[in-house]
């Protein structure tokens, strides 16, 4: 496979938290409408890359990021930048559902609203489309006014897909979205996310092998903050160069 | 076990059991739908409207204006000064005026009043009790918005949300069970409050027609009442006694109420 137009360029990111480092220069691209396996151990900075991404390591006390993240050709981290707008661009699905406290239409509708959306029939439509596009219409549309938090963990989870979708990012960044889920309701993540590709590029963080083999185009390789190894998921999960990426994938290190 | 639940509930019933047998005697419609007659407090005869409506006035007056201070509080601490200094700060010295007995607030505002050259009136009992709610409300709803997990407001950054976006839409409805519970708990302890109304909004017959008539109050209905050497007045004072044991009974269940309503939407 070949490398795609870029949609995503990191360039020396750095990122430490009061002193001790979570990101070491990273530098990679992440390709346009494909699927971007990042893998590697617990604590290696997977969710802090992501994070990095949309800007919410904006919230975390004491951090300090240096380097660039290109997204259409636009530092991300400029001062000029509207980071509402940057945030909207890129939906996130947490790893483990994070309803708002509302009905389920309004979670949907939340983020159309606050964007400017007051048209009656305009939300209904965002909907009832984000929720066909997260395969959950059929399952709630006669309970649209109830709590969220009434819905088992996997349809929470469809619905902050659907909640993602309905403000049209470009970029989906899925932080390990199905660990917290039954296998039906992965499954039904992972299908999803299939499909999405064609119309999203979305980076997607895993610490299970089998599931950056079934979905990733593009795998990079995290340990203890740094990049060990990138490239197309064929080449990467198979035929890794790196030492330490081989010992991963055979599990003797995590 | 049953026996800690024993205390508690035997507790709550002789209290009320207590109150009722010694005001029995006087309980009647006209206690809460006349105002005294036979001469000041100490008239056997008529009811203590005056005191309810008082009472009431007084602590909703008093709730209304610390709800409109402790929301915007308790949210500015939470959501925009978190963890600063400024916000440890302020929660210390909500503390601190948490634990100020409620006469010292009563003799601060009577000291005001006299410097301002105001009388004993409802305005500055309303102030009283204000001073007296604001650090239970604030702390109250500080308490329960604490308890909101970052990911919540998280999932509405991630929106492209501003932070009073945030602020208004999300943490305000997963806290409004808690807000409820804090602004009854507040006006509980204000309408229960003798020792800061004693100076500030002073003692009257009459239902005040202004905020700046003096206002009676029921906690004070009982002390003055029951201080008179007249076994009938005395009656009264329970009576009176018992109308409050009533009405701050009835905000607890409210806000009982009020609160699993506001569950619903809210993310456990």
């Amino acid at each position: 496979m070949s490398m795609a137009k870029p949609h995503i360029s990191i360039q020396n990111l750095n990122v430490s938290y009061e002193g001790h480092c979570g990101l070491k220069d990273i530098t990679v691209d992440i390709p346009k409408n494909q699927v971007t396996a990042i893998i590697g151990p617990s604590g290696c900075g997977k969710t802090t890359l992501l994070k990095s991404l949309n800007r919410l390591i904006d919230l975390v006390d004491g951090v300090n990021v240096s380097g660039k993240v290109l997204i259409d050709g636009v530092n991300i981290f400029d001062n000029g930048i509207d980071v509402t707008n940057l945030r909207k661009k890129m939906g996130l699905i947490a790893q483990t559902p994070n309803p708002l406290p509302m009905s389920i239409y309004d979670n949907i509708a939340y983020g159309p609203r606050i964007h400017g959306v007051k048209d009656k029939n305009k939300l209904d439509q965002i909907v009832e489309h984000c929720l066909e596009a997260a395969s959950l219409w059929n399952e709630v549309k006669n309970r649209l006014k109830e709590p969220a938090s009434r819905l088992s963990i996997g349809q929470q989870q469809r619905v902050c897909l659907a909640r993602a979708l309905a403000v049209e990012p470009e970029v989906l960044l899925c932080d390990e979205p199905t660990s917290a889920l039954d296998p039906i309701s992965a499954k039904h993540i992972e299908g999803q996310l299939l499909t999405l590709k064609k119309d999203y590029t979305i980076v997607f963080v895993t610490h299970i092998l089998r599931q950056a083999k079934r979905l990733g185009d593009y795998v990079i390789f995290l340990y203890f903050g740094e990049i060990v190894e990138h490239g197309p998921a064929e080449k990467v999960l198979t035929n890794p160069s790196e030492p330490r990426t081989q010992a991963y994938l055979k599990g003797e290190i995590s | 076990m049953i026996a800690s639940t024993l205390i508690i509930v035997g507790g709550l019933l002789s209290v009320f059991a207590i109150v009722l047998l010694r005001g029995a005697p006087a309980l009647s419609i006209s206690m809460v739908t006349q105002t005294p007659k036979g001469g000041y407090y100490l008239g056997k005869e008529g009811g203590v409207l005056n005191a309810i409506v008082g009472s009431l006035y007084l602590a909703g007056g008093a709730t209304v204006l610390a709800l409109i201070v402790s929301l915007p509080t308790a949210l500015y601490l939470n959501e925009y000064a978190i963890r600063s200094k400024l916000a440890s700060f302020t929660r210390q010295s909500l503390d601190v005026l948490w634990s100020v007995p409620s006469i010292i607030y009563g003799v601060f505002g009577f000291t005001l009043m006299i410097y301002l050259g105001m009388r004993a009136s409802l305005l500055g009992g309303i102030l009283a009790l204000t001073l007296l709610e604001l650090p239970i409300m604030i702390r109250a709803m500080d308490e329960v918005m604490k308890m909101i997990p970052i990911k919540m407001r998280e999932a509405s950054y991630a929106l492209g949300a501003t932070k009073l976006e945030t602020t208004v839409n999300v943490i305000a409805r997963q806290a409004l069970p808690g807000v409820v519970m804090a602004i009854l708990l507040a006006m509980g302890r204000a309408i229960g409050d003798a020792a800061s109304v004693l100076f500030t909004a002073g003692y009257s017959d009459n239902v005040p027609s202004s905020l700046f008539d003096p206002a009676a109050s029921l906690p004070l209905a009982v002390f003055f009442q029951l201080g008179t050497p007249f076994p009938e007045v005395q009656q009264r004072a329970y009576a009176s006694g018992f109308i409050l044991l009533v009405i701050v009974l009835s905000l607890s269940i409210a806000s009982r109420l009020l609160t699993k309503r506001f569950m619903k939407y809210v993310i456990k």
